[in-house]
């Protein structure tokens, strides 16, 4: 035998313990690079290579590349208003909270029947029919009916089941599929739609295509939702010890703080979010049996792609989710239009390949 | 008189393993010190105190007023604050917005963020700092300061010289003596016998959750024997050699 042979066979020894170590040691997680790769190649195939795709190459149909991105962020604006809700009940109660989708439902249809009483007909209710107040009181009707209805679930079911998790999810879960068959019942099963003021409602012209202004409204709304929501996270101090009570729950119960009430304010909050959320996403969508599940996977992706009980997350995650959503079928080759949905959980995965808690969350 | 904490054979422990096994002890406006090794049970009396762990038994009285069995908010409005272990500030908020949330209530009280902020200059200079950028000191000053905010007659502070630089321990002792010259009592659990000795001029003795003896001044201190009955600290790993750290 070589020396250099025996060398091979000490070393493969002395490595064997290492070996069996890795083993069981946990995936190593691709670092954060991976995600920049993936970005570049979308903005090159955006850009330059997208030959073949609905839309083109970014560089050959600048308008149609707007339009695009103002699709996402809109959407995103709008996704942003239906997770900021479920993410504050989340990051501070740690219950995941599946009534919100019935919530957004519930305002919507009922803001839906308040306008048509408002404008005095219920079928080809036009924009130039519609008055603001005739948008906004209804609005605030069909939320704050959501904020009531929310605060009730939480005081009634919830509260008694505080710490237990798992109970308070399929307690939510339950009465999810209660709430979808009484609306089933009072609203019926055909898709109803609100309809944007029409002081908000007419066409810019945005590098030679026609675009919406109610999405931009729709924008402007969630921005608004958004500061308000900062502001009064960040300047008043209920808002500090509802982040001191995401941070540290029995903390804040230590420093005499009546967490109970927070709880209640967080869910009445959170719930006349969702409200405000649906009652949007029917004048941009419509409302039909089933919005409510779809509603509430969007706003779980949002915040599991944010981190779950961070509003910067909420944000992050709107943009992200808003972005894929608009650009996987104006942008993926025509034969595979299909498939656009499966970009959405593509990112997912990315995102929590990369980061397993979402872009600004943490351990629970 | 009724005393300002008055425990009576308090029991707790978490299932089956009991941890504090029938103590007894009170305390009028004065500081003390329970000083023990580790996993005597220090910790546990702390939350058991101010009600993050429910008593098993016994009672414990504020001023008269059972607290054991109450909530943490309810022991804390009572008259209970805690200034725990780690500090446990919230990395969200900063320095400000700690003391600002709880504001409301000290308002036209002793302690108000203005006159925290009057104690702890160093914590006025990073008002707009996040509790989690400050120095070991400043984050106990403001874990201090937060408790202060709640005007109690009790003050339980866990550990409160664990990790601090000793001049850091120096503005501790002096804030100390400082509540207690108010009226204020104050209850420190001590592993560091040098700081127990300094904040407190009594100092009781945990062994496996029971209270076996109980010192004053510096005796513990300058004792060997006494430090190797109680604490089981032998003659050559002595952390103290006449009240010095070997």
């Amino acid at each position: 035998m070589t020396p250099a042979l025996i060398d091979t066979d000490s070393a493969a020894v002395e490595s064997r313990p290492a070996l069996a170590v890795s083993r069981f040691a946990p995936l190593r997680r691709p670092s954060g690079w991976v995600a920049a790769v993936v970005a570049v190649a979308f903005a090159a195939w955006v850009l330059f290579l997208a030959d073949g795709t609905p839309a083109g190459p970014a560089v050959d149909d600048p308008g149609r590349f707007m339009v695009t991105v103002l699709d996402g962020v809109t959407f995103a604006g709008l996704l942003f208003v239906a997770a900021s809700g479920f993410t504050l009940i989340f990051g501070l109660m740690r219950t995941v909270n599946m009534v919100h989708g019935s919530l957004f439902l519930l305002a919507a249809y009922i803001a839906i029947r308040v306008q048509e009483t408002m404008v005095g007909r219920s079928r080809n209710i036009v924009p130039a029919d519609v008055g603001v107040l005739d948008w906004v009181v209804p609005l605030l009707v069909g939320a704050g009916v959501a904020a009531v209805l929310g605060l009730l679930v939480q005081q009634v079911f919830l509260q008694w089941n505080e710490g237990q998790e798992m109970r308070q999810t399929m307690v939510t879960l339950a009465i999810t599929v209660v709430l979808a068959d009484q609306m089933l019942r009072e609203f019926g099963g055909l898709a109803r739609r609100m309809v944007w003021p029409g002081a908000a409602t007419h066409f810019l012209s945005i590098a030679g295509e026609r675009y919406p202004t109610t999405r931009l409204f729709m924008l402007a709304l969630a921005v608004l939702v958004g500061v308000l929501l900062w502001l009064w996270l960040t300047r008043t101090s209920v808002g500090m010890i509802i982040r001191a009570g995401v941070d540290d729950r029995q903390m804040v119960r230590g420093l005499g703080i009546n967490i109970r009430r927070v709880f209640a304010l967080t869910f009445l909050a959170g719930s006349f979010l969702a409200g405000v959320g649906g009652v949007m996403g029917a004048s941009f969508a419509g409302a039909a049996p089933g919005t409510d599940g779809s509603w509430l996977l969007n706003a779980l992706i949002v915040v599991i792609i944010g981190g779950l009980g961070s509003l910067r997350g909420a944000a992050a995650g709107s943009l992200l989710y808003g972005t894929v959503v608009a650009f996987s079928p104006a942008y993926l080759p025509s034969q595979y239009s299909y498939y656009a949905i499966i970009m959405t959980f593509g990112l997912l995965a990315l995102v929590l390949a990369v980061r397993p808690y979402g872009l600004f969350g943490r351990p629970a | 008189m009724t005393a300002i904490l008055e425990v009576r054979d308090l029991r707790a422990g978490y299932g089956a393993s009991v941890i504090l096994d029938g103590l007894s002890f009170r305390m009028e406006a004065e500081s003390v010190a329970v000083v023990g090794r580790n996993g005597m049970g220090k910790t546990t009396l702390c939350d058991t105190l101010v009600g993050f762990l429910p008593a098993s038994g016994g009672e414990v009285r504020v001023t008269g007023r059972r607290v054991d069995g109450l909530t943490p908010e309810k022991a804390a409005t009572t008259g209970i604050a805690y200034v725990p272990q780690g500090r446990r500030l919230f990395p969200s908020l900063t320095v400000d917005e700690h003391l600002t949330m709880l504001a409301r209530r000290a308002r036209g009280r002793r302690w108000t963020p203005d006159a925290v902020y009057e104690l702890f200059p160093r914590l006025a200079q990073r008002r707009r700092q996040g509790g989690a950028e400050l120095s070991g000191g400043e984050q106990q000053m403001l874990a201090v300061g937060r408790a202060l905010l709640l005007n109690t007659p009790l003050i339980v502070m866990d550990e409160p010289s664990e990790g601090l630089a000793p001049t850091i321990v120096d503005v501790l002792v002096d804030v100390v003596h400082r509540l207690v010259s108010e009226g204020v009592a104050v209850l420190v659990v001590e592993q560091n016998l040098r700081a127990a000795v300094r904040l407190a001029n009594r100092q009781l003795v945990m062994v496996s959750g029971r209270l076996e003896a109980e010192f004053t001044g510096e005796e513990l201190l300058v004792r060997p024997d006494l430090q190797r009955q109680y604490l089981g600290v032998g003659s050559t790993a002595a952390p103290y050699k006449d009240g010095e750290p070997a």
